[in-house]
C-alpha cells in the first residue's frame, strides 16, 4: 500500500522536477518546484519523519516558493500569458 | 535489495531528483534556472539523507508514538536533515540576492549575453577592443596592460619580463 503511494508521488515529483527544466514560463517552473517540495513531505511522512515533513511543507514548499516567486517579480520575469516565439531571458 | 517496496522507490526518487538537478545546473543557460535546479537538487539530497536512517518497520522517533521499547527509525538524519532544509532556503535568499544585483548592473541573466557584457566592461575598463581576446588565436591577443603607477622589482613600470622569475 505504501509502495504504491510511494510510487505515484515518486513518478509525480520526477515529472515535476524535469518540467521546471523544460517549461518556458517561470512562474509555471517556481510552481513545479513546489510541487517537487510538496511530494517530498508526503514522502517523509512515509519514511517516518512526521517533523521533518511538517517543516519541508511549511519552509521548504512554502516560504522557498514565496521567495522565489518575488524573486520573479523583482527580475521581472513575472509573466503569466504564454509568449509566442522567443527566448524568455530578460 | 531493490525491489517494489517503499525504500527502493524512494532511493529511485532521490537518485533521480539529485541527477537532474545536477544536469539541469549544468546544462541551462539561465541563472533563474539554474537556481530552481539547485533547489531540486538539494531536495533529492535531504531525501536520500532521510533514507540512510530509516528501518523497515520502525516507527518515529517521538516519545508516545508506538510502545515503549519498539524499534524506530534513526532520528540523527532526520535531525540533520532538519537543519539543512532551513539552510537550504537561506541560500536560495543569498542566490536571490545575488542574482538581483546582476540584474541591476547588467541587465540579463542569460549567460552568454552576461559573458560578453562582462568581456565588453573588462575591455572597457582595460583600455583594449572588446571581444580581442576571446576568438583570436594565441599570437594574436593583445596582452594586458599594465596600470600606471605599479612598479615592481627595482622601481621599475612595465610589464614583468618572463626571465627574471625567480626560480
Amino acid at each position: 500500500m505504501t509502495a504504491w503511494v510511494a510510487l505515484v508521488v515518486v513518478v509525480l515529483m520526477l515529472v515535476a522536477a524535469v518540467a521546471v527544466l523544460r517549461l518556458r514560463s517561470f512562474v509555471a517552473a517556481v510552481a513545479a518546484t513546489s510541487v517537487v517540495g510538496l511530494g517530498l513531505t508526503v514522502l517523509f511522512v512515509l519514511l517516518q519523519a512526521p517533523d521533518v515533513a511538517m517543516t519541508e511543507a511549511a519552509v521548504g514548499a512554502g516560504l522557498s516558493g514565496v521567495i522565489l516567486a518575488l524573486a520573479l517579480r523583482r527580475l521581472g520575469l513575472w509573466r503569466i500569458e504564454e509568449t509566442r516565439g522567443g527566448r524568455e531571458d530578460a | 535489495m531493490i525491489g517494489f517496496n517503499l525504500e527502493s522507490i524512494a532511493l529511485i526518487g532521490a537518485l533521480g531528483l539529485i541527477v537532474i538537478g545536477a544536469l539541469g545546473m549544468v546544462a541551462t543557460n539561465h541563472l533563474m534556472r539554474m537556481l530552481l535546479a539547485l533547489v531540486i537538487a538539494e531536495a533529492g539530497g535531504n531525501l536520500l539523507i532521510v533514507l540512510v536512517g530509516y528501518r523497515v518497520g520502525g516507527v518515529a522517533p517521538i516519545l508516545g508514538v508506538g510502545e515503549p521499547g519498539a524499534a524506530m527509525v534513526d532520528p540523527i538524519p532526520q535531525v540533520l536533515v532538519l537543519t539543512a532544509i532551513v539552510i537550504g532556503v537561506g541560500v536560495q535568499a543569498l542566490a536571490v540576492a545575488l542574482l538581483l544585483r546582476i540584474h541591476r548592473a547588467y541587465g540579463t541573466l542569460d549567460l552568454r549575453a552576461l559573458r560578453d557584457r562582462m568581456d565588453a566592461e573588462v575591455a572597457a575598463a582595460a583600455g583594449v577592443a572588446p571581444d580581442a581576446s576571446q576568438e583570436a588565436p594565441l599570437g594574436a591577443r593583445p596582452l594586458p596592460p599594465v596600470p600606471v603607477g605599479v612598479t615592481h622589482g627595482a622601481g621599475r613600470t612595465g610589464p614583468l619580463p618572463a626571465l627574471e622569475r625567480r626560480a
